[in-house]
């Protein structure tokens, strides 16, 4: 109803000729006087049936039907008795051929041409995404299918490859020192890239200057490197100059090498989401630059960040070739990444694959469905931590934010109080709660 | 904003000129210093950071030198040549990149054929089509498989792939082999049918490797078409646009950029990868223009291939052709980032 009060109506102006630019300004000013608000009057005028606004009508759904039955039946007799084409690929591609042909001359009985255009792109992209998307979960679900026989023998996650050979079934033998191997790499490398990358992210972001943008152009570069070309490097470095073994730790590295420049490219994405204002409230407040930093910019960006971070994992986990020339290939659990070789999830599914028996490669299988399913559950972390914009909180954290913030409004009023009570000064006390009415040169207390 | 403050700061600001130069200013205040005294946390902040970004550079700074440092050993025994010698064998001081460098590219060309229509169709329908609920799915979907291991794709090639797309390669070397790139013949150009010659190839390995590059390349392109500007949308629907013609004039010119990134970042992981190539590929050292017919190489292939037995030169051979594949790779980069600034995506509209 207050709706409908308020709704207004130029009176005068309903009459007026439809070319606004040859109304001369009194008349445009008489319009606007005899403007007034009016109710509308319910009239016996009859209404209209009410208009779906989506879904597809029933002719879509019949062109799209005839289409898709017009373009088999076609392909079916040219590959059957009209021509010697022949092949399930060829029938397939001649099928879609077909099905878009028709489908445009189909809606082209009712329609202009931009509304053909219209529809025969949106089957187009339609079936683009249903291909790609099929096909990548066809991919995950046959790496995981094909892996079940070997993660149903819970000694995969229990076990080594120390007692099984190449011939021995399933039931002996896992993968424990792989899935070992892995945490103990990706822990390392964390630890380095983490504190490295973020902190490189807020000199680039919070302090600038020439040297940031240099730091800038760099690590974009290195987004470029290609994995294989890390794990080289560190292997010429470092095992070959220094350690000379592979060991966990040097295939650390070059994971470190591979995953730094996509953390400080995520997080440098992520810290130039907050909003300036905000920022600038910080240093209005007169906080220095470090405590905007801790105390604003990184707790506003912080879901982002561990998305980044998380995701940067996922990709470290997941690169082979890095580890393939630095960690080395063992059938024994080793908890020391400083000596010896150590093999991660990876590597083990390359080396299980590399066999020609069938039990090996059914092994392998395993070992990709359980990276599989390591990458699956830090994405879903992710998903929960993160998805949220910079300063999007939750309620929970609201309320947790306002009760800080009224816990420092009784802090700060409770140490004002005692400096009232410490100082009985008898002009300033009543004054405490008043804006002090200082020259702005004079330091605030 | 007050204008009795802006007056006080005139005043403050032109107190200078307005008194007469013979005369001293009795009443101007003293200049304050501008310049605030830097607090210890502060200092130490600045230094830890710029310590990081220091700490960055030189890590990677130290990956490009000792690249060029242990490959030039390599570069300048073989020269000029490196870059038009096919085989490799560093043994016997004969090689170079030129066949690894063209399979290579062969790979990612192939990748992108397929790669780029099915990323840029379903970043379409993901920003453009899809109800939100959907979108959010997709989304997600497409998220996770970005991050899904590349050794799970190379399985995947290996295992399926390699047996059951025989039948298309011949098909399509059967209906299309006038088109030189797609025939596949023996050397005295007899077209060759036998199943045998239609495993591990360029073919096979680029339909992996887009598959593994396509859901990135999907993210980039739906995140730039997804920024297109909700004003000028509107306004093409307006003027009685279709939904087609609305994509087709609003949003592909503003996510041309992201178009442009995301087929290059595709294209840099491409020519990088290692695994699902190593997997799939049987290595030649020869240039194979046919990519149906078996037998092509890849620069980490090679790589990966034979850093075992690498002697000390051969690894700086190795290291030389690591190089020349991070030249590309940054040129590409460059390229891309560069383009990427220059479009429009990501630009506020007005209004």
């Amino acid at each position: 109803m207050s709706i409908d009060d308020t709704m207004t109506a130029i009176v005068g102006a309903a009459p007026a000729p439809r070319g606004t630019g040859t109304m001369d300004a009194t008349a445009s000013a008489d319009a606007v006087a005899l403007a007034r608000t009016f109710r509308p009057v319910a009239t016996d005028e009859p209404i209209g049936p009410r208009r779906r606004m989506s879904g597809a009508t029933a002719e879509d759904a019949f062109n799209l039907t005839g289409a898709l039955g017009a373009a088999v039946a076609v392909a079916t007799l040219l590959f059957g008795w009209f021509t010697p084409m022949t092949g399930a690929v060829g029938w397939a591609v001649v099928t879609y051929l077909l099905f878009v042909v028709v489908y445009a001359l189909l809606v082209a009985l009712r329609a202009t041409g931009q509304e053909v255009t219209d529809r025969v792109m949106t089957a187009l992209l339609y079936s683009a995404a249903a291909l790609l998307i099929a096909a990548l979960v066809f991919v995950v679900c046959f790496a995981v299918f094909r892996g079940l026989p070997a993660l149903l023998n819970l000694n995969s996650f229990v076990q080594t490859m120390e007692p099984a050979g190449p011939l021995d079934p399933l039931s002996v033998g896992g993968i424990a020192h792989a899935i070992v191997g892995t945490l103990i790499q990706i822990s390392i490398a964390l630890s380095i890239t983490v504190p490295l990358g973020i902190a490189t992210a807020v000199f680039m972001n919070e302090i600038g200057g020439r040297f940031a943008r240099f730091v800038r152009t760099i690590s974009d570069a290195m987004t470029a490197l290609p994995s294989i070309v890390a794990g080289l490097f560190v292997y010429s470095a470092v095992i070959q100059l220094i350690t000379h073994e592979r060991s966990g730790f040097a295939a650390s590295l070059a994971i470190t090498v591979m995953m730094l420049p996509i953390v400080i490219r995520a997080s440098d994405v992520v810290l130039r989401l907050v909003p300036g204002n905000l920022r600038e409230a910080s240093y209005a407040l007169g906080s220095s630059r470090w405590r905007t930093v801790w105390h604003v910019v990184l707790p506003t960006a912080r879901s982002g960040l561990v998305t980044a971070v998380i995701l940067g994992t996922a990709r470290g986990i997941g690169e082979t070739s890095p580890v393939l020339l630095t960690s080395g290939v063992t059938a024994v659990m080793n908890l020391n990444p400083f000596s010896g070789p150590m093999i991660s999830l990876p590597l083990q599914v390359f080396d299980f694959v590399k066999s020609p028996e069938p039990n090996m490669i059914a092994r392998g299988f395993g070992a990709a469905a359980t990276l599989i399913l390591l990458v699956l559950l830090l994405f879903i972390v992710a998903r929960v931590i993160g998805g949220k914009g910079p300063g999007q909180l939750s309620a929970r954290q609201r309320r947790a934010r306002a009760t800080r913030s009224r816990d420092d409004l009784l802090r700060i009023e409770g140490r004002r109080s005692a400096a009232a009570l410490a100082a009985p000064d008898p002009s300033s006390a009543p004054d405490t709660r008043a804006v002090p009415a200082t020259p702005p040169t004079k330091d605030l207390p | 904003m007050t204008p009795a403050g802006s007056d006080d700061l005139t005043q403050v600001l032109f107190a200078r000129d307005e008194v007469a130069p013979d005369e001293a200013p009795p009443a101007a205040p003293a200049r304050r210093s501008l310049v605030s005294r830097r607090p210890l946390g502060d200092t130490v902040f600045r230094t830890t950071a710029f310590a990081a970004g220091g700490i960055t550079v030189a890590i990677m700074l130290a990956v490009g030198f000792f690249l060029t440092l242990r490959g030039g050993d390599a570069l300048s025994v073989a020269g000029p040549s490196f870059l038009t010698t096919q085989e490799w064998s560093p043994e016997t001081r004969t090689f170079g990149i030129a066949a690894i460098l063209a399979g290579t590219v062969t790979i990612a060309l192939v990748a992108m054929t397929f790669s780029v229509p099915l990323a840029m169709g379903t970043a379409l329908l993901i920003s453009e089509v899809v109800p939100p609920r959907v979108r959010t799915l997709l989304v997600s979907l497409v998220d996770l498989m970005a991050a899904v291991p590349s050794v799970v794709y190379g399985l995947w090639g290996l295992f399926f792939l390699q047996q059951n797309v025989i039948p298309v390669a011949q098909w399509i070397s059967h209906y299309f082999g006038w088109i030189p790139v797609l025939a596949v013949t023996d050397s005295d150009g007899t077209p060759l049918t036998d199943a045998s010659q239609f495993t591990s190839s360029a073919f096979i390995a680029g339909m992996v490797v887009a598959l593994m590059v396509a859901p990135t390349q999907t993210s980039v392109m739906r995140e730039a078409f997804s920024q297109a500007p909700v004003g000028e949308r509107e306004g093409a629907l307006a003027l009685g646009s279709t939904r087609w013609g609305m994509i087709r004039t609003v949003v592909l010119p503003f996510g041309r950029g992201g178009i442009i990134g995301g087929t290059m970042l595709g294209l840099g992981r491409a020519l990088g990868e290692t695994i699902a190539v190593y997997l799939i590929i049987s290595p030649i050292f020869t240039i194979n223009t046919e990519v149906l017919k078996t037998g092509s190489n890849s620069v980490s292939a090679l790589i990966a291939l034979r850093y075992g037995e690498a002697s000390e030169f051969g690894l700086s051979a190795l290291m030389a052709a690591g190089l020349a594949l991070f030249l590309i790779t940054l040129v590409i980069n460059f390229t891309a980032s560069s383009i990427v600034a220059r479009s429009r995506s990501g630009a506020q509209s007005e209004g």
